[in-house]
């Protein structure tokens, strides 16, 4: 077995996640991680190649079980009890530095003791989270985290007759810190060797695990993209446009593809790609941001649905409601008169779902059209409503079309990223030679 | 950043120093106008006709300049504040609200002395339909008599006799009359044609400066650096011997640029290595106008040529101002602003400049405040593109307002941009 | 309502939201004529319809169309109008005109002219230039020529060369025209109860598509049947006159909001196209220089047009007292420059004569209302609470 494996990174800082895709020499990907953006897009951008090098490990543990009748289930147990372990230790940071604000705030004892009930509440809800079947509504410790302890102190508080707010504060003031934490270079081997104790694992399997491990991960290149690239702790020679990384990312998971729609949080844009994934033109929403997924957050949270409850929902309507404004500062007014009118909940939204397609629909057209392959990214290719309302005009406005949605589309310009990385390679070696 | 480099070279430059001497010159006249007696009339440039007011010794004072320099000075948030709460519309131009709101403000002018208020407003309505409405506010805030120049649009992109006769009869029945009246002086057609001959003298030099951006490396930034190449000839300078002066000095200056090699100067200092050249279409931004122009320098893109740099007059046409002509040349120049030539004229212009100049690319940078410039620019992108083969670029900005500069998403745009030329150079 | 009513602004409201212009389509099928499409707010039909052609007016496509390629031609800060021109374009819509007329309204309007010119490079597109100098020998001449210049373009596609004697009939029938949409108003003047706006607004619409001989028949049944119609009662309502509304249309929905708000619109600048020449054209003489005199000297104080001598918002007032309006409402498109360049200084002149007034934006495809009902019915509350 090898010892070293040597790898290129692409990192994109989006304005809500930040993206890492690894690829090896060949252009495999290895690993791909995803975190929050924050504030700080160091810790962002290393958290994210710490998550992807973590994925990496994994997947080469896979492979060494590969063929094995209970390989899947020896992964999922280890991923787990993995997840937990890194889990507990940043709700361990987080209860010290709640612990640590009290102080400072010179809380009566009550206080104290109302935060070490809700942090007892949370290790237990911990265990629960990463358990075989177990339903988690994120992959982010502070979604996770945060709504365990909003439902916690919500009881606590209630009980013992103290300040919600007050308790609620404490949380968001110390996730703040939590997050501004880099990752550190031995929690991986930490995380496992818990993983491994508390995993009760046999001990080939073990020690086959502990080997795989033990591969150093060297990095040999990256190229930082995205809306926050300029923040990125990179180069500038490092450093390309998101609009790039998408075409040619787009490009290596679907080769066909000629134009990409990339609906974010904050914008939308329309890429048309050559037969190299090598973009010819592109366009963007205006400095108006109606039509973007920060307007499906709007209607969530004016509906006081989760974001990925909102598709399904509109997908049961069966007479859309003609809505003419995507804008996100009428979104909530329009709504409530639409509700206050009679209309049903699954019909506004499909309308909603079909305004937001439509100006999609305008920047697509003015970036050229779509003649051929169409491949659609982005938080928003997600949304099932969103995704059939696209299916649906373009081919009532350009005809049959293949429309590609890849499950991992949100890591599309971290990939292009990546792979522009493994090209400097080649450019640095024959300016070298 | 140490202190030389702060200083760009083109400040050492002769022809530098004589445009600001002429601006200084210009607004210290209109400040002491009242104590000396001097008229002036308020015009636009688009269309103006800078050699016929001074014929009858008439200062031009252009609200657009003052509007520009208010906002590098940067009052123009303040000023278009005042006229936003006065009921002025947040969706109309901020020329206007800028200009409106340093009315109110005591008419302070770019050298900080107070602009006289006008004698005459002279209405030369080329190319904007707000330059209309602009004036109407005006008048409501001064006493002054209005000369109104309608000039008609070359909507089948070109110039008719009915529409030329219509101008000059203007000229000859309503504008002329009214100079006469304001100044107190005859109509001096030997006058006007002398000024005419100088105009005539200066815009050859001025085309030989614009048309030095078709050289590789380009000598000169037609964009950022040209707007102030074209500042006195758009003002209040055509038709004056300081205008021929300045003109025959800065095209030396240029000629010797060429002679060695060299690329334009920017604020950063002498642009090292050209990497793109680009043709711009639309005003620039004023109130990041340094940042903005950064954002091209630091990536080595070159204006080759822009559409611009013709609002107050497209000569590389051919056009002249003629002395044997004087009241119909006048006319041609008003109809033949950019902003008073159709799309499909525009579209010609533009993928010409293009190929002629050697560029990578049209860029627009279109203004949220002028829909005579803005209004159909998405269709100009697309059809530079289709006849250049070559790949265009949009950015949105606004000319004072700024709450519609985000550098940001510029940014972002522009090196994508960049970017895509460069990856499809190299395949 | 009777169903006879009924059954006349159904007829209405499909001509007047015809976005597939099927009627013209029909038209042309049957009298082999041709069809001249022309943007608000003003074209001088007189002429297209003494050389045989139908004047149909392109006044968007309201809130009746879903925009898809239009978007992609404008950016977010210009109006919605030309989105929709372009999309009925695009869609193919338009190709039964052969011809269209962009009259000089604002640079958005102007620029649509070219670029209609580039996507529609085998159909007649001509801008309509019109003085902003009214003097008959400079402006006068000019547009004249204009005129001469539009009628030899129209016979170039095939139309009949204009003869006195057509435009003379033409002028005569559009008099009458102008003396029944007069009549409308000024019923609606009198007793609004009985011809509520957002009816007229249909009853008008459908006179940009109809030849102008069926809309005076329309107009004389529409009259007819509102004046027996005894069901309709005056109800408390402010009066109150709209303003700003000339090129780009509200939708309907919002002509209902400010009437269920409690208003009576008593004027409006809506469909102006019929009211733009304020009285009759004479006929006797050179009936193109009637023609051209009328436009010089006798319209509407339209924001596009410039005041020469007369006072900002002098007109604005004088309507509001023949209409006998209580109150304004200020009601352009968004992004709309006459429009919203112009409404400073007719506030100025407005609030100087005491009139209250209130303002709102909208677009041609607005889809709420609730913040308009809101404020209309605010101010109509304080109108009545205070007269």
């Amino acid at each position: 077995m090898v010892s070293t494996i040597e790898y290129w990174v692409g990192i994109d800082l989006g304005s809500t996640t930040t993206k890492a895709v690894v690829l090896n020499q060949a252009g495999d990907t290895l690993g791909c991680g995803i975190t929050n953006s924050r504030s700080n897009y160091d810790v962002a951008c290393s958290v994210s190649l710490a998550e992807a090098l973590t994925d990496a490990r994994f997947s080469l543990i896979a492979k060494e079980f590969a063929g094995q009748a209970d390989s899947k289930a020896i992964l999922e147990r280890l991923e787990l009890a993995f997840k937990e372990a890194q889990f507990r230790e940043q709700l361990a940071d987080l209860q010290q530095i709640c612990m640590g604000l009290l102080e400072q705030r010179k809380a009566p004892a009550v206080y104290a003791e109302a935060l070490t009930e809700i942090f007892n509440g949370m290790e237990v809800e911990a265990h629960d989270l990463h358990q075989h079947g177990a339903n988690r509504r994120s992959d982010f410790f502070r979604d996770l985290a945060g709504a365990s302890y909003l439902s916690l102190a919500e009881k606590v508080s209630r009980d013992a007759d103290l300040s919600f707010e007050q308790i609620v504060g404490l949380y968001d003031k110390a996730i703040l810190e939590v997050e501004a934490r880099m990752p550190d270079g031995e929690s991986f081997r930490l995380h496992l060797d818990s993983a491994l104790e508390c995993g009760g694992f046999d001990e080939p399997i073990r020690a086959t695990i502990t080997k795989v491990a033990a591969i150093d991960l060297v990095q040999s290149g990256s190229v930082g993209t995205g809306y926050g690239r300029a923040r990125l702790p990179f180069d500038k020679a490092q450093i390309r446009s998101e609009i790039l990384c998408h075409g040619l990312g787009a490009h290596a998971m679907f080769p066909g593809t000629r134009t990409v729609l990339d609906i974010g949080g904050q914008d939308t844009k329309a890429i048309q790609v050559d037969a190299n994934g090598i973009v010819t033109s592109f366009q963007m929403n205006d400095r108006c941001a109606a039509g973007c997924g920060r307007y499906l957050g709007y209607i969530a949270d004016e509906m006081n649905l989760g974001l990925h409850e909102l598709g399904p929902m509109a997908q049961k309507s069966k007479k859309c409601v003609k809505i003419n404004s995507t804008c996100t500062v009428f979104a909530g007014a329009e709504l409530r008169e639409r509700l206050s009118l009679g209309e049903k909940r699954e019909d506004i939204l499909a309308g909603l779902h079909r305004a937001i397609i439509l100006r999609a629909m305008s920047i697509l057209a003015r970036s050229g059209g779509i003649d051929n392959e169409f491949t659609f990214t982005g938080g928003v290719a997600k949304n099932p409503a969103a995704v059939e309302a696209l299916a649906k005009l373009i081919k009532e406005n350009y005809g049959e079309r293949t429309v590609n949605i890849s499950p991992t589309s949100i890591y599309t310009g971290a990939l292009g990223a990546a792979i522009f990385a493994l090209r400097g390679r080649d450019v640095t070696g024959e300016e070298a030679a | 950043m140490s202190k030389n480099q702060m200083t760009p070279d083109v400040q050492k430059d002769s022809s530098q120093l004589k445009q600001k001497q002429m601006i200084a010159e210009h607004y210290t006249r209109l400040a002491k106008a009242p104590d000396t007696g001097e008229k002036n009339a308020y015009t636009f440039v688009p269309g103006n006709l800078t050699e016929l007011l001074r014929s009858f010794d008439l200062l031009p004072v252009l609200p657009e300049i003052n509007a520009l320099q208010s906002s590098m000075r940067g009052k123009s948030r303040e000023y278009i504040a005042i006229a936003e709460k006065l009921g002025h519309s947040e969706d109309v131009c901020t020329y206007v609200k800028c200009d409106l709101g340093m009315m109110k403000s005591g008419n302070v002018g770019p050298t900080g002395e107070r602009l006289p208020d006008p004698d005459l407003l002279l209405l030369s309505y080329t190319g904007c339909f707000t330059f209309m409405k602009w004036f109407e506010i005006l008048r409501e805030e001064y006493d002054a008599p209005v000369a109104m120049l309608h000039v008609p649009y070359q909507g089948d992109g070109v110039i008719t006799d009915s529409m030329r006769k219509y101008v000059v009869d203007q000229l000859k029945t309503k504008v002329i009359p009214v100079m006469e009246k304001v100044s107190g002086k005859s109509y001096d057609e030997d006058r006007l044609k002398e000024m005419l001959t100088r105009s005539a003298k200066a815009e050859d030099d001025l085309v030989a400066v614009l048309e030095s951006g078709k050289n590789t490396p380009s000598p000169i930034d037609a964009y950022f650096g040209g707007v102030y190449y074209i500042g006195p000839i758009f003002t209040a300078f055509r038709g004056t011997q300081d205008a021929v002066d300045y003109y025959e000095a800065l095209r030396s200056e240029i000629d010797e640029r060429v002679r060695l090699g060299k690329g334009p100067v920017t604020p950063e200092g002498e642009m090292k290595e050209e990497k793109y050249r680009i043709v711009v279409e639309g005003p620039p931004n004023w109130t990041s106008f340094r940042k903005f122009w950064k954002m091209f320098s630091d990536e080595g893109a070159v204006v080759v040529t822009s559409s611009y740099t013709k609002v107050g007059g497209v000569y590389d046409n051919g056009f002249r101002h003629d002395p044997d002509r004087p009241l119909e040349s006048l006319a041609e120049y008003c109809m033949g602003c950019y902003t008073n030539l159709t799309l499909p004229s525009r579209v010609d212009m533009l993928a010409k400049y293009v190929e002629d100049y050697n560029a990578d690319g049209l860029l627009i940078n279109s203004i949220k405040s002028c829909n005579s410039f803005s209004a159909g620019q998405l269709m100009i992108l697309r059809e530079v593109e289709k006849r250049t083969g070559k790949p265009g670029g949009f950015i949105e900005s606004d000319l004072v307002d700024p709450r519609y500069f985000s550098a940001a998403n510029i940014k972002n745009r522009l090196e994508s941009w960049f970017q895509m030329i460069q990856q499809r150079r190299d395949g | 309502m009777s169903t006879d009513l009924q059954t006349l602004l159904q007829e209405a409201e499909e001509l007047a939201f015809d976005i597939d212009s099927s009627y013209v389509k029909a038209w042309k099928e049957k009298t082999g004529g041709l069809a001249i499409g022309y943007l608000p707010i003003y074209v001088p039909r007189e002429l297209l319809h003494a050389q045989g052609c139908l004047p149909v007016g392109v006044l968007g496509a309201g809130d009746n169309l879903e925009i898809i390629r239009g978007d992609a031609y404008y950016q977010s800060y210009i109006c919605h109008l030309p989105r929709s021109v372009i999309e009925l374009g695009l869609t193919g819509r338009l190709d039964c005109m052969d011809g269209m007329l962009f009259p000089a309204i604002c640079d958005v309007i102007r620029n649509l002219s070219g670029m209609w010119k580039m996507m529609a490079p085998e159909k007649l597109s001509r801008y309509l230039d019109v003085p902003q100098n009214f003097d008959p020998e400079t402006g006068g001449l000019f547009y004249r020529h204009e005129l001469e210049e539009l009628s030899a373009d129209l016979v170039k596609l095939g139309a009949r060369p204009l003869t006195d004697e057509a435009l003379r009939a033409s002028i005569e029938v559009y008099n009458r025209h102008r003396v029944a949409v007069q009549s409308l108003y000024r019923l609606r003047q009198d007793e609004p109860w009985k011809v509520p706006s957002s009816e007229l607004y249909l009853i008008l619409r459908a006179g940009v598509i109809l030849p102008v001989e069926e809309h005076l028949e329309m107009m004389a049944s529409y009259e007819a049947a509102v004046r027996a119609d005894t069901t309709r009662k005056p109800m408390d309502q402010a009066r109150v006159l709209l303003t700003g509304s000339f090129c780009e249309q509200p939708p309907l929905g919002l002509i209902k909001t400010l009437e269920r708000s409690g208003c009576y619109i008593v004027d409006d600048d809506l469909i102006q196209v019929h009211r733009w020449i304020l009285s009759s054209i004479p006929t006797e003489g050179d009936p193109l220089d009637n023609l051209v005199q009328a436009f010089l000297s006798d319209t509407i104080d339209s924001p596009t047009r410039y005041i020469d001598d007369g006072v900002k918002g002098a007109e604005l007032v004088q309507r509001v007292k023949d209409s006998r309006a209580e109150g304004l409402l200020f009601c352009a498109p968004s992004f709309c420059d006459p429009a919203l360049l112009d409404q400073p200084m007719a506030v100025t002149a407005v609030e100087k004569a005491g009139i209250p007034w209130t303002s709102f934006l909208f677009s041609e495809n607005t889809g709420q209302f609730q913040v308009i009902r809101e404020q209309a019915g605010t101010f109509a509350d304080s109108i009545k609470l205070w007269s």
